[in-house]
């Protein structure tokens, strides 16, 4: 299968105004890879069949499905490990001792694809702070994808999954075998509240939160897209409130209200006191 | 770092070697658990070994008992590396003192990234 030009561009036109995703020209294969499951589970005919559907029908709820088959969901238990080492050295200890008199604590975790980094931020806080239970904790996961969030929900992986940066302690700890896949237990899993979100559409009325974890989603997006974002962030981040990004993301040239936390490549960022203060 | 690789079939030792040392690691074998003892004793000693648990005269487990129980290996982080998956034997290997475990079948990223968690603990 090959995509037309035109019709690659009407994909492209589709994806960047319903969720902000680039695509860069010179990813037609991209696009062929990932709409062939669609054209084959429609029974259609071709990808141009599929776009023409897209163009005569614009209610057509296949328009969510492809612009979800074209987000990458690429994600693991403890990605990049140093994120989660900042949290529960350096975050975790900070925030917990800040918070003991009122015990609330409140974090999002935006973009959370099938649930392992805000499961992995739910098991470090509860071995930082076993009794989290007695703590008022607020605690949100996003993801535009309503199947990303079911499979969130689900909380259930397979070996390969589970196999991959989990250590293997927590992994006895938090998950039980289920036929050949491993399941969350409760009290993790109803730590976390998990729901459909756009990013780059208006944000619901949130609480103000103490960690912000927006990580491998932005570089998906354009500058002035980036720069909104982080203008948001802003608002619905405490004043000495910490977000993380991705190992490719950064706040710099993009937003002068925050700094690179001094945490070794945790890609960590707070928000400069004079920010902060205006805020 | 030197690593020591035991596992009873000859095919798995290959993929473990040669994805370690493209990590970088200089890697020994032993094909069963009295071997891997010797192994310790004669070119000793190694920063991490990779232990399969069926495996003859010692199996892995075992393995990871006698080697705890000898201080001088107190520094010698393991990692049972096997097809047996059930939460019991986890906790089990990890009770008798293995430092991670890695299910059968893996991939090179799972190999490396349990390992450099290893390394930053
Ligand atoms: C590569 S995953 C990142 C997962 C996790 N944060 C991590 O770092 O491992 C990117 C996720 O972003 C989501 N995404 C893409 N565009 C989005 C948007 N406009 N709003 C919300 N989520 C979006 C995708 O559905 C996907 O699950
Ligand atoms: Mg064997």
């Amino acid at each position: 299968m090959t995509i037309a030009a035109d019709d690659f561009e009407y994909v492209r036109v589709l994806v960047r105004t319903k969720a902000g995703i680039v695509i860069e020209p010179g990813k037609e294969y991209m696009v062929d890879a990932r709409l062939g499951p669609i054209v084959r589970r429609e029974k259609l005919e071709s990808i141009a069949a599929l776009v023409a559907r897209l163009r005569t029908n614009i209610a057509d709820p296949l328009h969510r499905q492809v612009v979800e088959a074209m987000t990458t969901n690429e994600t693991s238990f403890f990605r990049d490990l140093h994120p989660f080492e900042a949290l529960r050295k350096t975050v975790l200890p900070a925030l917990c001792a800040k918070r003991a008199a009122g015990k609330s604590l409140s974090i999002w975790c935006g973009a959370s694809s099938t649930g392992q980094e805000p499961y992995t931020i739910a098991m470090t806080l509860r071995e930082f702070l076993p009794a989290i239970d007695e703590w008022s904790l607020s605690f949100i996961a996003t993801d535009l994808s309503s199947e990303m969030v079911a499979r969130s929900k689900a909380g259930a992986y397979n070996q390969i999954e589970v196999n991959r940066g989990l250590p293997a302690t927590l992994m006895v700890k938090y998950f039980e075998k289920q036929g050949l896949g491993w399941q969350i237990k409760e009290p993790l899993r109803r730590m976390i509240d998990f729901r459909e979100m756009n990013l780059t559409k208006p944000w619901p009325t949130f609480p103000k939160f103490d960690i912000v974890f927006m990580r491998n989603v932005l570089i998906y997006f354009d500058v002035d897209t980036k720069k909104e974002i982080f203008r948001r962030l802003r608002s619905v981040l405490k004043p000495d409130g910490y977000l993380f990004l991705g190992g490719a993301e950064t706040t710099m040239g993009l937003d002068d209200a925050f700094e690179r936390a001094p945490i070794e490549k945790s890609g960590c960022y707070v928000m400069k006191q004079a920010a902060a203060n205006a805020a | 770092m030197k690593v020591l690789v035991i596992d009873d079939s000859r095919a798995m030792r290959m993929i473990l070697k040669t994805t370690l040392r493209e990590l970088g690691h200089e890697v020994s074998e032993a094909s069963n658990g009295q071997e891997g003892l010797d192994v310790l004793k004669s070119s000793g000693p190694f920063a991490l070994a990779l232990v399969d648990w069926n495996i003859p005269l010692v199996n892995g487990y075992e393995f990871v008992c006698k080697v705890r129980a000898d201080p001088a290996y107190a520094a010698m982080k393991m990692v049972m590396v096997t097809t047996e998956v059930e939460t019991s034997q986890v906790a089990k290997a990890l009770g008798a003192g293995a430092n991670e475990y890695v299910m059968k079948p893996f991939t090179k990223d799972i190999l490396r990234d349990k390992i450099e968690m290893l390394a930053a603990a």
